[in-house]
């Protein structure tokens, strides 16, 4: 078998192939900061952090892909809301700063090359192409413009407006379609080989698949065909089962998958379609010991892994600060044991 | 009376957002029942049912909310606060802690007032700090605490360890409870949900077991 680099093993997972083994990505945005021993704040605030703490991060777990994405309140930051920082987490979204329906028809759309909050996330992103070169893939996120809304005016007031003002709703999906678009656009540009497209709200944990096809499908259909690149679309821990036809024709390469959902059963109906992410629990992981990891990862490639068209992940596309340097290690070394390919399902083991 | 029938319309007429149906079979049972054995056979079952459905996979977290509010707006009406009627309760008080996200919060909120109860909404993107002084300002005897995040979860575990000795309940909520089914009692609180329907369940179980021990 040759030797595959990182890029390598990712194309070949999303051309549905099999590599050496199935790569595994570790969404590790907030371990930087422990790496450098600077607070989240600090270490978000500087494009040059960000770099340094992935190179750390890549050197220690050897991850097939850097994650070119800070957090998720940034795109809030940029449109003029406020960020709120915790020591042990991810940062938050403040007050939503679309505080009456109204507030839409005036939100003015921030310019991607020139907000200083987005542009740590595209200068950390060129400056990982640098390094990086052709051998590892680096992951951009976007949110998507359907899901944005739940940070830009509070959930309770965006369900409202999905229902009860369906004209106003599609007013500002046109101010975060080109965003959106713009934003997509600037960092694949700056050298993001993918696009994770969190869209939480499309999931039918959130919405009806019925109201799904009215809103969030054609949404995502505005924005990912358009796409110069592949485009991942991810629920962070939402079910995707009910709407997987719909989400194949949105043009997704690829689709994180809850821990929720069985996967085996996602892989049955998308083989050759699109490629899955996921889908070991965040949540849960930090109590697991090294044993339980390997029986969970080794369980999970033998369900997913066979043919390619599977990217070991999380369910949520972030792994919380709680999560231990050995509970990671134990990931890692599991997907090297039992992600050689070919995989060897549990039939061809017993007979 | 068979309230089956009506139950099951009830129900349908939730999922599909229909208030003007919903209403009206609210409004032909008031003909021959009261206004709390409507909320007690009708709003409280059809509220449950859509939350199992819900943690089941089967209807969505939109429909669970827009049921939420049409039930609590249709009690309001039938039964508005101050009304003799109402459950007789200690302080109840339900907030967010360290986020702004008030989904879940507005769910089971909604929940609680169609159930005949009412809440002292305490806010949002609260510390542990401030949450802890809120309680004790209002007297709050039950406490629900809604969560997104795994960190702001892991934080309850500081709010138990105040109030709990002070005979608080405490019931928390919230994706990161959902995903870890053993986060709840690892942070010390008393009980956890899934969903709204089985907060009602619980409220109803600690209001009971307050009014048994004093």
């Amino acid at each position: 078998m040759p030797q595959y680099s990182a890029m390598q093993r990712v194309v070949a997972a999303l051309s549905h192939e099999e590599a050496d083994r199935v790569p595994v990505i570790l969404p590790l945005t907030l371990h930087g900061a422990k790496e450098m021993g600077l607070s989240i704040k600090d270490y978000f605030s500087k494009a040059e952090h960000v770099v340094e703490g992935q190179i750390r991060l890549m050197q220690k777990y050897h991850s097939d892909a850097y994650i070119g994405f800070l957090h998720a309140p940034l795109e809030i930051a940029a449109f003029g809301g406020e960020v709120i920082y915790v020591e042990d987490g991810p940062p938050n979204s403040g007050e939503p700063f679309l505080r009456k329906h109204d507030d839409i028809l005036s939100m003015q759309v921030p310019d991607v090359q020139t907000n200083p909050h987005l542009r740590i996330t595209l200068d950390a992103i060129t400056q990982l192409k640098a390094i990086a070169t052709d051998q590892i893939p680096i992951v951009g996120v976007v949110m998507s413009p359907f899901s944005l809304p739940v940070m830009q005016m509070g959930f309770d007031k965006y369900l409202d407006l999905i229902y009860d003002h369906r004209d106003l709703f599609w007013k500002l999906m046109e101010k975060n379609i080109e965003f959106c678009r713009a934003w997509t656009d600037a960092q694949l540009a700056a050298g993001a080989t993918a696009i994770v497209y969190f869209d939480p709200v499309s999931s039918p944990t959130i919405i009806p698949p019925e109201l799904y096809l009215e809103t969030g499908f054609r949404v995502a259909q505005r924005i990912i065909p358009q796409t110069k690149g592949a485009v991942i679309t991810h629920m962070a821990s939402g079910r995707c089962l009910p709407i997987l036809d719909d989400l194949i024709q949105t043009g997704t390469a690829g689709i994180g998958v809850s821990a929720e959902e069985d996967i085996a059963e996602i892989k049955g109906r998308c083989r050759g379609k699109v490629t899955l992410f996921g889908n070991l629990n965040a949540i849960e992981m930090r109590n697991w010991d090294a044993q339980t990891m390997e029986h969970k990862v080794r369980q999970l490639i033998q369900k997913a892994g066979s043919g390619g068209g599977f990217i070991l992940m999380d369910n949520h596309g972030e792994l919380p600060w709680q999560i231990s340097d050995d509970t990671i290690y134990a990931i890692v070394a599991a997907v090297h044991k039992w992600g050689q390919y070919p995989i060897e399902t549990p039939e061809q083991r017993f007979g | 009376m068979d309230n089956q029938p009506y139950l099951d319309s009830f129900i349908a007429a939730l999922l599909c957002l229909d208030k003007d149906t919903a209403k009206s079979l609210v409004d032909d049972m008031m003909k021959t029942v009261d206004p709390i054995t409507i909320t007690n056979q009708l709003v409280v079952p059809a509220l449950e049912f859509v939350g199992d459905c819900w943690e089941k996979g089967t209807v969505a977290l939109s429909q669970v909310y827009m049921s939420g509010r049409i039930c609590e707006s249709l009690i309001d009406e039938i039964l508005p606060p101050g009304n003799p009627l109402r459950t007789d309760q200690p302080p109840i008080g339900i907030a967010v802690l360290l986020d702004h996200h008030v989904l879940g919060k507005r769910v089971v909120y909604s929940a609680l007032r169609a159930s005949g109860f009412e809440l002292i909404d305490l806010g949002q993107g609260l510390t542990a700090r401030e949450l802890v002084g809120l309680v004790r300002k209002h007297q709050v005897k039950i406490l629900l605490i809604s969560v997104l995040m795994l960190p702001s979860a892991l934080h309850v575990k500081e709010i138990t360890r105040q109030l709990k000795p002070e005979g608080v309940k405490i019931v928390v909520g919230g994706a990161p409870f959902r995903l870890d089914k053993n986060l709840y009692k690892e942070v010390d609180a008393d009980a956890t949900g899934d969903n709204a329907g089985i907060a009602v369940e619980v409220v109803n179980r600690y209001v009971g077991e307050y009014y048994a021990t004093i």
